[in-house]
């Protein structure tokens, strides 16, 4: 039998950590290479969102690998997982869903807490910035591993004033699973 | 946003309470983040040693800012003004707050008066890196190279702060050293 599914508190109790002031800084620190490198700002977003995506198809092994939770019966339970231990365990911040559409295809991810943007303030040039446009592509890129393809961006962002960080997660289609051989090969 | 409360908005970066510095994140996030800044600038390079200057550039911005919410949060705003001083500040408080502990050690060098350097048996940068081998002498603690190098700068001791593998006796992997070569007017 598999074993039961674990608690986001249960598993970031028990990984390795660091200081978040370190992730934070080093985070600011790629950030602000982006904007001297890339100058425009939409690039930029662009170039958070494949890091972050780069860093999701890799980051869902560890994911399901230590939280021992098998598929989730809809998108529902995913939007679910994902707030309540995916970002626990890998930021220690809870995240909660909510404004369900009714055919339960979008919702909003909102964080409290978010630990890239401390010390952050959005200076007037960069005010089209999704400064936290890393994770919405982690989300993503996670997601596409295991078969969803999804849309996702932001509705609220503390930076640019309002009161909570809210991600508006779309499901596009879920892809069948397919093996990538065929049988008699 | 760390130690914000729910209701309080602040408008202002400055006018927030500043954080106690307890709050943490996984181990694989900072190495996710930290593999996709090496990633990407490996992309904006053509040879090893630009390649290791922007990863230092990057420590530094992140050294400039340690020194300054340190100052405030540990030291009552005061910063040290003696070399020994700022050399066991980076190696203890420092190393303390980013990587959770001090450093292994800090000595100075034998043959030549303006040099120190701070060894770590395993850098939390390197842990997950291995440097294949047509990059040579590449490491990665060019990153924590530039942090000291910020620290050290902020603080009016200009240096130029290098990282470099050396092998241990019975060990399988190097330790790092990172040498910290002092700018003439420091001396």
């Amino acid at each position: 039998m598999a074993p039961p599914p674990r608690s986001g508190d249960a598993i970031f109790a028990n990984v390795d950590r660091v200081n978040a002031e370190l992730f934070t800084l080093t985070y600011g620190a790629i950030v602000r290479q982006l904007l001297t490198d890339l100058e425009e700002v939409d690039e930029v977003n662009k170039q958070l969102d494949q890091m972050g995506y780069n860093i999701g198809i890799r980051l869902i092994d560890e994911f399901l690998a230590k939280s021992n939770i098998s598929t989730c019966v809809d998108f529902k339970e995913t939007a679910e997982v994902i707030a309540k231990v995916g970002f626990k365990m890998f930021l220690g911040v809870t995240a909660s869903v909510s404004n369900w559409d009714p055919e339960g295809t979008t919702c909003s991810i909102i964080l409290e807490d978010n630990p890239l943007v401390d010390f952050v303030e959005l200076p007037d040039t960069c005010q089209g910035l999704y400064y936290c446009n890393i994770l919405s592509g982690v989300v993503r890129g996670a997601l596409e591993m295991v078969s969803m393809k999804t849309e996702i961006t932001w509705v609220r962002d503390m930076l640019r004033g309002d009161d909570a960080f809210e991600l508006r997660l779309k499901l596009l289609k879920q892809v069948p699973e397919e093996y990538p051989y065929k049988d008699d090969e | 946003m760390i130690g914000v409360g729910k209701t309080k908005q602040y408008a202002n970066v400055l006018d927030r309470p500043i954080s106690k510095g307890k709050q943490e994140v996984s181990l694989s996030a900072f190495a996710f983040l930290f593999s996709e800044l090496v990633q990407y600038n490996q992309t904006q390079v053509d040879n090893i040693a630009e390649l290791e200057r922007r990863l230092e550039d990057a420590g530094y911005a992140v050294g400039a800012r340690v020194l300054e919410l340190l100052c405030h949060r540990e030291k009552g705003n005061r910063r040290e003004t003696r070399l020994l001083g700022i050399l066991s500040f980076v190696h203890s408080t420092v190393w303390k707050v980013l990587f959770g502990k001090v450093a292994d050690s800090l000595e100075k060098g034998t043959e030549h008066e303006d040099e120190y350097m701070i060894s770590e048996k395993e850098l939390l940068v390197n842990r997950f890196i291995s440097v294949p081998k047509d990059m040579g002498t590449f490491n990665c603690g060019a990153f924590v190279a530039g942090i000291v190098r910020g620290v050290l700068d902020g603080a009016g001791f200009p240096a130029v702060v290098t990282a470099h593998f050396v092998p241990v006796d019975g060990q399988q992997r190097p330790r790092t050293t990172i040498l910290i070569k002092f700018a003439e007017e420091v001396l």
